[in-house]
């Protein structure tokens, strides 16, 4: 019989405690990044778009820093930040292709904006180390790994205790009207007032 | 005292709390020697669930010791052992006489708060939002009983917590779940979601005398357990078309009898419908992702009977009324009736028809919950069910 568990529960942490990785804690990381570089993009559009060489473009820096933030907020409200950090994975190419097509300023404005790739190329890799790491820590296990063939909570096989509870009487209020109850072999089933119907002459 | 508390969207902490007092005459305060996190405790940890406030603390399936008792509580003494089911009730209101015990009329203290989200209030619950009157939960080295000589479950001694603790919802849950359906011996019962309401609700439906439990879930640990029970299984991730597959199995005709062990949060993958329920849940455009009982709805024999055990917060989208009406399907739900099966389910425990300690996977202390509840969220480490040992 499957009784109180007899062998020890299941774990993969040597202390005998689950272990969790640290993926939720980057995206928190990230989604207040999100946040910050969204705000700067938003408040200090000109100055930013100066130093790179992104002058003309303010309102495409706005529409980031929009997306940014609302990525960002996003991230840290939702139970579930997986998705918005493959949006961010997302935005991330967007922020790339448009800063390879910013490469024809002055030579002080070309080395920020090296450094801004660079820096936007870091925070992809960041980004798509979570998204993947997030997305492994739900993966099921696969069949096997855990076997509960043993927990049938019954003290004998299954098919032996059906019905094991037939003195139960199932309350007036929770039985199905007899019209709707299931028949049996082509008549109403024994005990309705539809089989006692059927045969009274 | 040490306790679970919510904080906000999957932030819970292992806090120290003031340890609970008597407020009324009725209460008693036990001491909680096991507690359990329960499926529908994870609609509050994703915030899916309104009404919760920062510093509530959580948990519905409780047992303990009677340490202290209030001056009108003539039903308890200190140092009897009960369990304590979720549902709080005054035993005393027309629908406690009738046995309607989940929608008392009288437990619920934030009333108001119900009468605006459901109508007309339901029951007071333990740590399950202030629509439910907001009454701290069992999670907790001691807890409060509110109307404590009418809401508990006297134990006897002598057999184990594991065996006692599912009494307060999980079991009579399932087993509602399954009494619902009024089952027949001619009757194939199919069971969706197989986490410990599914799994009760399968046992249930096996003792019950069906003549056939087919389960349906995904992840492969939950299978397994369900396929001990004595369940068919399908992994829906392998088996997209269920509607299909069940009538096949049906002779085209459908299963006579449904139970949706899901509730709210049911999702498939690739499912158009269940997609369109993620992007209008998380607009907030709808609180329920009805999957599963569109799915039931379509599959299910006419004049067949849908039991939703399952819990649902608000507003769903979709719904199918028109196939529900037709096939002229008869709907049971609502919360577990705790007390009117309480009684004949220890009875069944004690004489060994059953042992619901079987779906236990993880046994912790208090400050192991908040890591569990992530765990048994996300399916992790073959968690099915975590016991709590304060």
């Amino acid at each position: 019989m499957s009784g109180v568990p007899t062998r020890p529960n299941p774990t993969r942490g040597a202390s005998g405690r689950p272990v969790h990785s640290g993926y939720e804690r980057l995206a928190t990381g990230l989604g207040f990044f999100s946040i910050g570089l969204g705000l700067a993009e938003l408040l200090a559009t000109r100055p930013l778009c100066r130093t790179l060489g992104l002058e003309g473009r303010e309102n495409l820096v706005r529409a980031y820093g929009a997306r940014e933030l609302a990525t960002g907020v996003a991230i840290l409200m939702s139970h579930d930040p997986t998705p918005w950090i493959y949006g961010r994975v997302g935005g991330d190419a967007l922020d790339l292709a448009t800063m390879a097509t910013a490469f024809d300023g002055d030579e002080g404005q070309k080395t920020n904006m090296m450094l801004a790739a660079v820096a936007v190329a870091g925070v992809t890799a960041l980004d798509i180390a979570c998204a993947t790491g997030l997305t492994a820590d739900k993966r099921l296990s696969p069949p096997g790994t855990y076997d509960y063939s043993d927990r049938s909570g019954f003290p004998r096989s299954p098919r032996a205790m059906t019905g094991a509870a037939a003195d139960f009487d199932t309350p007036s209020d929770f039985r199905v009207p007899d019209p709707l109850r299931p028949w049996q072999d082509g008549r109403p089933a024994a005990g309705t007032s539809l089989a006692t119907d059927a045969s009274t002459p | 005292m040490k306790a679970l508390v919510w904080h906000g969207t999957t932030d819970i902490r292992c806090d120290s709390v003031p340890d609970p007092e008597i407020e009324d005459g009725r209460d008693a305060i036990i001491k909680v020697t096991s507690c359990a996190i329960c499926g529908s405790d994870l609609h509050l940890y994703d915030h899916f669930m309104p009404g919760m406030k920062s510093g509530d603390i959580m948990g519905h399936e409780t047992m303990g010791e009677v340490v202290e008792v209030g001056r009108d509580n003539k039903a308890l003494k200190v140092g009897d052992r009960i369990v304590v089911p979720f549902t709080i009730t005054c035993g005393q209101c027309d629908q406690c006489r009738r046995g309607n015990f989940s929608v008392c009329e009288r437990s619920n203290r934030n009333k108001a708060l119900g009468d605006t989200a459901f109508g007309h209030t339901t029951a007071g619950l333990f740590g399950y939002t202030h629509l439910t009157g907001g009454y701290a939960g069992g999670q907790a080295e001691y807890l409060r009983v509110p109307m404590a000589d009418s809401t508990h479950i006297k134990v006897p001694t002598g057999i184990p917590d594991e065996k006692l603790l599912f009494l307060s919802d999980i079991f009579p849950t399932g087993w509602q779940g399954a009494v619902q359906c009024d089952i027949q011996p001619t009757d194939t019962v199919v069971n969706w979601g197989c986490g410990p309401v599914g799994q009760m609700a399968i046992r249930s439906a096996i003792l019950l005398g069906a003549k056939r439990v087919i389960a349906i879930d995904r992840v492969p640990e939950r299978l397994a357990m369900a396929e001990a029970g004595g369940a068919e299984v399908i992994n829906y991730d392998e088996e997209p078309n269920i509607v299909g597959r069940l009538n096949d199995m049906t002779d085209g005709k459908g299963p006579e009898k449904c139970i949706d062990s899901v509730g709210l949060e049911a999702h498939a993958a690739g499912a158009i419908d269940a997609v369109y329920d993620r992007a209008k849940q998380a607009m907030m455009l709808e609180t329920d992702r009805v999957h599963v009982l569109r799915q039931m709805i379509m599959v299910c024999r006419p004049a067949g009977v849908l039991s939703i055990p399952g819990v649902y917060g608000g507003i769903a989208d979709k719904f199918p009324i028109g196939a529900l009406m037709n096939k002229g399907l008869t709907v049971r739900t609502g919360q577990t009736h705790v007390n009117r099966w309480s009684g004949d389910l220890l009875r069944r425990i004690e004489e060994g028809q059953i042992d619901p300690s079987f779906v236990i996977t993880h046994t912790v202390g208090l400050e192991d919950g908040p890591a569990m509840y992530r765990t048994f969220r996300d399916k992790q480490d073959g968690c099915i069910k975590v016991v709590i040992r304060p």
